[in-house]
């Protein structure tokens, strides 16, 4: 209570702050089936058919078998959508119903909004996350050599997606415009990043391209807490997923500061 | 007097279009202000700037002394919005959205939940309290929305056409309620369609149009400065064709007589007198100041010419 206080003295209206915080978190519990445990089941179907049907045909780290491997980059892809759709949905939602009115209209300033959105935004990847990897976990003998290095990538990949789903809720003005970003956008980024194999077992031409996709070093980072083995450098993984948070962040608050598509 | 807002020359853009061509002018504490204009006139384009839903392009806005853009946190706190357009939230109940609503305001407690409650009973929403928004009819929807402008308790309530698509019962009890809140010290900003109501309700009313202010004063001044004054004629013989000079101040024909408008400056002998030669039969005679809407239309429809 006192810090809640403090914060409100500073100039960080964290009531406010927290009120939207706890409403964005109560509106994806609300609909938990769709929101948590569907993404946890369609995530554990991926394990089931690539884990059995194409296991022998992929180059993995040594000693480690294809599930394992796969796990880390299956648990990564889920939270980075999750992430994603949670302030995307959210926001057009609020749109279209016009109950974003409501938050427009009161004293929560621009970073209150955005912080408020995106922290949801990581409890609901890391929700989806921690789900698949405790069935992954029933199954299969999993290793988490460093966990820092997996919350780390876990909670700023969950912020990135975050960020950049509440840019795609901030631009679109209806739900077909969303969903454009997300099937041309998203999901190929997500699919071609390493989430299924390393890189090292890609032709010379897709190895570089890799490197431009940013979630690449989100997966390829997340995946070197589980096993201390990465395609780069973890630090090189960690500076481009950091470097990205500040980025989306710096244009959302932008947006959000001029009012772009919400105060007009 | 202190004064609840000032507009000052404000601008809105949109593109090449100008929605508010530098609109000035204040609004007292503890007045019942009312907006007026026809549609497209920039009123709700101007509520949203004063509440922060429109980026002004120019100018400024500041609500008891606070500037809309770089004060913003003091002067929503001092400002309630009851939005024209129904807004639903389906994932939360009224009174979760009210707790919330709250809670963005900074308020919470015991007292906070007293008063929640207070205006869910006032507004007859507490049978309601645990349903969804969807679930509502479109006049309860109304009254949530005005529980949500006042949750934070602000000085100043600005209702946009509030009874819109609302029956009569509801209506009555919404202004009832916006009555008590006027007496209880309130500024009261209302934009309506519903003159008649504007003009028992408001001490001062604006009108505007195209994005400019045509005409700014208290309700009654507006009213006794109209050139014109209304008589209401029975005749035994409405069939009868009018000459020219009574056809010209003709405004309504009724099935039992007329309704002309004279200069109030006119001699009421000297229109008595054209209606006796014009053959009229008058049974009744009866003289009446304009109305508010009479206003309106004759300082719009000048507008338009």
């Amino acid at each position: 209570m006192k810090r809640f206080i403090m914060m409100n003295l500073i100039g960080f209206n964290f009531t406010g702050f927290w009120a939207l915080f706890v409403k964005e978190v109560r509106r994806f519990y609300s609909v938990v089936v769709q929101t948590v445990f569907a993404p946890v089941v369609s995530t554990l179907l991926y394990l089931l058919v690539f884990g059995q049907v194409i296991a022998s045909q992929i180059e993995t780290y040594s000693g480690l078998s294809y599930s394992q491997f796969l796990i880390p980059g299956l648990v990564m892809m889920a939270i980075l959508q999750n992430a994603f759709s949670n302030t995307s949905s959210s926001l057009i939602q609020s749109k279209m119903h016009g109950n974003l009115t409501f938050v427009l209209l009161s004293p929560i300033s621009p970073f209150e909004l955005y912080l408020a959105f995106i922290a949801a935004s990581v409890v609901r990847g890391i929700a989806v996350g921690l789900g698949i990897l405790m069935v992954g976990a029933i199954w299969f003998d999993l290793t988490w050599l460093d966990p820092v290095w997996i919350i780390l990538f876990a909670v700023l990949s969950a912020a990135m997606m975050g960020g950049l789903g509440m840019l795609a809720g901030i631009v679109s003005e209806k739900y077909d415009q969303l969903a454009a970003f997300q099937n041309f956008i998203i999901m190929p980024l997500t699919f071609l990043s390493g989430v299924f194999y390393s890189i090292h077992g890609l032709p010379e031409i897709w190895q570089q391209a890799s490197h431009f996709n940013p979630f690449f070093y989100m997966v390829d980072g997340f995946r070197y807490g589980f096993f201390q083995q990465s395609d780069v450098s973890v630090y090189l993984s960690l500076s481009v997923t950091i470097f990205f948070v500040v980025l989306v962040s710096a244009i959302n608050l932008i947006l959000l500061h001029k009012g772009v598509k919400i105060r007009q | 007097m202190s004064l609840a807002v000032q507009f000052n020359q404000v601008v809105k853009k949109y593109g090449e279009f100008q929605a508010l061509k530098g609109v000035s002018f204040d609004v007292e504490e503890g007045a019942f202000f009312g907006l007026l204009g026809p549609n497209g006139a920039g009123k709700s384009t101007l509520i949203n700037a004063m509440s922060g839903l429109v980026v002004p392009t120019s100018g400024s806005i500041h609500v008891q002394g606070f500037d809309v853009i770089d004060g913003y946190r003091d002067s929503r706190k001092l400002l309630g919005l009851v939005p024209q357009e129904l807004i639903a939230d389906p994932f939360f109940t009224i009174k979760e959205l009210l707790e919330l609503q709250s809670g963005y305001f900074g308020m919470k407690g015991p007292e906070q939940n007293r008063w929640i409650n207070e205006l869910l009973e006032r507004l007859a929403l507490a049978d309601k309290a645990n349903s969804n928004t969807s679930q509502l009819s479109g006049g309860m929807k109304r009254r949530v929305l005005i529980a949500m402008a006042l949750v934070h308790k602000p000085r100043v309530l600005v209702l946009d056409e509030p009874t819109a698509g609302v029956d009569v019962d509801l209506r009555r009890t919404l202004w009832d309620f916006t009555k008590e809140l006027h007496k209880q010290g309130h500024t009261i900003i209302l934009t309506t369609h519903y003159l008649e109501e504007a003009e028992a309700l408001c001490d001062r009313v604006a009108i505007m149009q195209h994005g400019e202010i045509k005409a700014l004063d208290d309700t009654q001044k507006l009213l006794s400065q109209h050139p014109y004054r209304y008589l209401r004629v029975n005749v035994a013989n409405p069939e009868i064709d009018l000459p020219g000079l009574l056809a010209e101040r003709l405004v309504e024909k009724e099935s039992n007589g007329f309704v002309f408008q004279v200069d109030k400056e006119s001699s009421m002998t000297e229109t008595l007198g054209l209606m006796a030669q014009a053959g009229l039969d008058v049974t009744d005679v009866s003289s009446r100041d304009a109305t508010l809407e009479e206003v309106f239309l004759d300082l719009t429809s000048e507008g338009m010419a």
